[in-house]
């Protein structure tokens, strides 16, 4: 038994160091002053006088538009998450419970769309939304990014509501209940930690996403983080390591420790999904 | 009592059409099908249109030239090369991530003391936005502060004997057993190499970035996986006398296979379709020895113009997804084991 546990550190250990340095590394290069940073004589475990410092920091919130991708993101991402929930709630439960093999289909071609990538359709996308006058806005993103959160919720949801014993809506249907009364006081309140982890997934996609961002947004107000921080803050030979490093960490941190909570759930649903 | 309420209050009897599943069930379904129709499957479809015309940017439509824009698209060594590193960059980066992952997961399933750390700690590249990872890839291979770099051509143990990594390196190289397509010169402190500078090291670096990045999502379906093998099993073949290597190869493999296969081949699409990793990491540099097909149809359809070239380019990812999503189907299938 000790045996076996080492061999769990032995092998773990390794990997966390490598799938973690990074992370490691962003906080050091973020808290590091500018002639501390590109300095070719300083050892870049050890900070020098100047450092640790929080300038990169401040210049990321007060002289960038960090705080406006940061924004941007948060709107798209709610207005996307409240979308994605409208449509996906009602159609993956009819998909769980009240269809029979017809459901079965419809459930696996949405699958199938979970599939289909934004780099195939960001062509003709882009020219609908230049179309519809939507280039440089947020709406732009807000109406296209549901269409690969919805797939991949309903998914996830199906797998949710499955789990849920049938015989407790059929009580709720006995003692006079209608079928959407029984969902929206029996089922939805049974399936909250679905349904959260269906809102972080989901958010997590949206900040994720770059393809669109950068096709149908140019100028720097209407950018997402994931589109700003690179294609802004990288600019020829002017170097903002440090700010650009505090960039990554500061969204980076908080969906982890999310993903970390929310993480059985999402296997459950993922494993789940539309096929049981 | 559904008796009682006889065709009663035209509200009664609206509410008991609802109430029937044949009519409640498309209902609920059909907005969220309208809208996945509308914005998956519509601009699929017009991909495909525009990949047969003369499409280019301004303007939806162009002249019909069927299947020119495929063929032009074939005969550019750009395009080989980037379909050649698609499948590449995939199926290294996830023969990597197969064995990484399986490994990881062994481990994880057990109990011990800080594993929540560590399963935090593994879990974090996933959790982050790729575009945001890749630039801190950018930073740890920058041409002149490359951690990487420094790493390898300085004393690394303070206080301890003189230990130089690029040494060793240049050492383990310098044996003949290599075969002839792993060799590679020897490392040199002035010049330490150019990690995204270089066609071979890019490549080296973009399968690491993108075996990085899904390890974590493999690893975590895998425990899944193995969390739901049922005790029985254990115990079975423990009374069969099938340990260690054994009990792998003969029990807990054939059982993950089916779930292992479902990861794997999420795996291949989200970076055979990935467009992000190679778009900020070498922008298909150094001299387009980089591009995949995602970002040769990129720089074709946007920053060139040429939608209608840019949409057969990247069409040319559909056959492969399609192969994919069937195979999905039927392993998928095969989940329910337990």
């Amino acid at each position: 038994m000790k045996r076996e546990k080492l061999l769990s550190y032995a092998v773990v250990g390794p990997f966390a160091i490598v799938l973690a340095f990074p992370f490691y590394w962003m906080l050091m290069t973020a808290l590091r002053a500018d002639n501390d940073l590109y300095d070719i004589q300083q050892v870049p475990f050890k900070f020098n006088a100047d450092s640790p410092t929080g300038a990169n920091f401040r210049f990321l919130f007060e002289q960038t538009d960090y705080p406006r991708w940061l924004a941007n993101t948060a709107i798209i991402g709610a207005a996307v998450v409240g979308i994605t929930l409208v449509l996906a709630l009602p159609a993956a439960y009819a998909l769980a419970r009240l269809s029979g093999r017809w459901g079965q289909g419809v459930g696996i071609g949405i699958f199938l769309t979970y599939l289909v990538p934004p780099t195939l359709l960001f062509l003709p996308l882009a020219r609908v939304v230049s179309e519809l006058h939507l280039n440089d806005r947020l709406w732009s993103m807000i109406l296209v990014y549901p269409s690969f959160t919805v797939p991949f919720s309903i998914w996830l949801l199906m797998g949710f509501f499955k789990t849920i014993p049938p015989e407790l809506e059929d009580a709720a249907l006995v003692d006079g209940a209608s079928r959407l009364t029984a969902l929206v006081r029996v089922v939805f309140p049974l399936s909250v930690p679905g349904i959260l982890t269906v809102v972080i997934f989901s958010f997590s996609l949206v900040v994720n996403e770059f393809v669109y961002a950068i096709t149908f947004v140019s100028s720097s107000e209407a950018k997402t983080v994931s589109a700003g921080v690179p294609t802004e803050l990288i600019r020829g030979d002017v170097f903002y390591w440090g700010a650009l490093m505090a960039a990554t960490l500061i969204p980076a941190i908080p969906l982890a420790l999310l993903y970390n909570i929310f993480l059985n759930r999402f296997i459950a649903g993922f494993t789940g999904g539309a096929f049981r | 009592m559904a008796t009682v309420t006889r065709a009663g209050a035209p509200t009664q009897r609206w509410q008991d059409v609802f109430e029937e599943r044949r009519f409640l069930a498309p209902l609920l379904i059909a907005p969220a099908v309208l809208f996945i129709a509308l914005l998956v499957l519509g601009p699929l479809l017009l991909a495909i249109y525009l990949s047969l015309t003369d499409a280019t940017a301004g303007a939806l439509s162009g002249d019909f030239v069927g299947f020119r824009n495929y063929l032009d698209a074939w005969d550019d060594p750009n395009f080989r090369h980037a379909l050649r590193n698609t499948v590449i960059f995939t199926l290294v980066s996830q023969a990597v991530v197969l064995v990484g992952a399986g490994f990881l997961a062994h481990a994880l399933v057990r109990d011990f003391r800080g594993k929540w750390f560590f399963r935090f700690l593994v879990i974090l590249p996933w959790a982050t936005p790729v575009a945001l990872s890749t630039v801190a890839f950018l930073w740890i291979f920058h041409p002149l502060y490359s951690v990487v770099n420094w790493t390898l051509t300085h004393d690394i143990i303070p206080g301890g004997p003189a230990f130089y990594p690029y040494r060793a390196i240049n050492w383990a190289f310098a044996r003949d057993f290599w075969p002839a397509w792993i060799q590679i010169s020897p490392i040199e402190p002035i010049d330490p190499p150019q990690w995204l500078g270089e066609p071979n090291l890019a490549m080296a670096a973009i399968i690491f970035a993108h075996a990085w990045r899904i390890l974590p999502f493999a690893t975590v379906i895998f425990i899944a996986g193995l969390a739901s093998m049922p005790p029985e099993i254990d115990d079975a073949a423990k009374v069969d006398g099938a340990t260690g290597l054994k009990k792998f190869w003969y029990v807990t493999l054939p059982l993950q296979l089916p779930i292992a296969t479902v990861a794997l081949l999420f795996g291949i699409v989200f970076t055979a379709t990935d467009m992000t990793v190679v778009y900020i990491l070498t922008h298909g540099g150094p001299f387009n020895s980089t591009h995949v097909l995602t970002t040769w149809a990129f720089d074709t359809g946007i920053n060139s113009a040429a939608l209608g070239q840019g949409a057969a380019i990247s069409l040319y990812l559909l056959p492969a997804l399609a192969v994919i999503a069937i195979l999905m189907l039927r392993f998928a299938r095969k989940v329910e084991v337990t």
